[in-house]
């Protein structure tokens, strides 16, 4: 990917992953090292006055990591950030997406991308700065 | 109401081994299927010393804490009533595994919306190798819901 080659408006390669299972979150769980119950014990997540368990936000930020890194080598991305938009369900099927919509200088090229589920619910939307040769 | 004067507050800094399996069950975790991020000879035919940590890991790394909930715990904050509001990365020398990393946080901000409903509690990281590269860093934004 060079920065010549690269216009307003391109698409990334979109990403749909599997169903977000229970399986999921545990396995992110113990991976990530994020061990707040409210995404792995339903009494907990009950407590808290949640109808279930829910993805962590972290989890969908990965997704859209691998949106990037499908893209362009990691060692390219300067800057990647995210607002949680709404909760991620159990059993979701999440795609990301996103668009080139800045040509900077030096160049670097700034993309908006986003994760849905699959009724279209925006659940993270975002921006990366990467640098291309 | 959280505390307001835990603005600037700093942390002991944290160092932590970036572990090979570690990286492995991460990968496995969030369905990685580029073979950089599970095969080292993919990874250093990519210029890598050893397997890459993914973009977002430097926020794992910080929950190696012994109590990773650090700040969360230090103000009182209900878990419970905690979400994840926006997270930010920058990037610097690539993470890998073997890599030694230290992890350097501050409290940057404390405010609320909606009449107070909700409170937003901001944390900077920064983070460096054991060469002293500085390696990124991360903004974190906690949502609490107040109750009602």
């Amino acid at each position: 990917m060079r920065y010549d080659d690269v216009t307003v408006g391109d698409p990334l390669p979109a990403l749909t992953t599997k169903p977000v299972s229970r399986t999921t979150l545990a396995l992110f769980a113990g991976a990530s090292g994020d061990h707040n119950p409210i995404h792995i014990d339903i009494d907990f997540a009950k407590k808290a006055g949640m109808p279930d368990v829910f993805a962590h936000g972290m989890l969908g930020m990965a997704y859209l990591g691998r949106l990037l890194t499908g893209w362009v080598p990691q060692t390219a991305i300067r800057e990647f950030s995210t607002r949680f938009v709404s909760i991620t369900q159990i059993h979701a099927v999440i795609t990301c997406t996103g668009t080139v919509v800045e040509k900077l200088e030096g160049n670097r090229v700034r993309v908006d991308i986003q994760a849905a589920d699959q009724n279209g619910d925006v659940k993270l939307a975002g921006q990366a700065i990467v640098e291309l040769s | 109401m959280i505390d307001r004067s835990f603005i600037g507050q700093s942390f002991e800094p944290l160092t932590v081994d970036v572990e090979k399996g570690r990286l492995l069950a991460f990968a496995k975790a969030t369905g990685a299927t580029d073979p950089i991020y599970t095969d080292e000879a993919a990874a250093q035919a990519a210029g890598y010393a050893a397997l890459p940590a993914p973009p977002t890991f430097l926020f794992t790394l910080d929950l190696e804490r012994a109590d990773p909930f650090y700040f969360i715990n230090l103000m009182k904050i209900d878990l419970a009533r905690v979400l994840h509001g926006e997270q930010k990365f920058t990037y610097g020398t690539p993470i890998c595994a073997g890599d030694r990393i230290t992890l350097t946080s501050r409290v940057t901000d404390i405010y609320d919306k909606k009449g107070g409903a909700m409170e937003f509690v901001t944390v900077d990281t920064s983070a460096t190798n054991q060469h002293g590269q500085d390696v990124g860093g991360m903004t974190r934004t906690i949502v609490v819901r107040t109750p009602q």
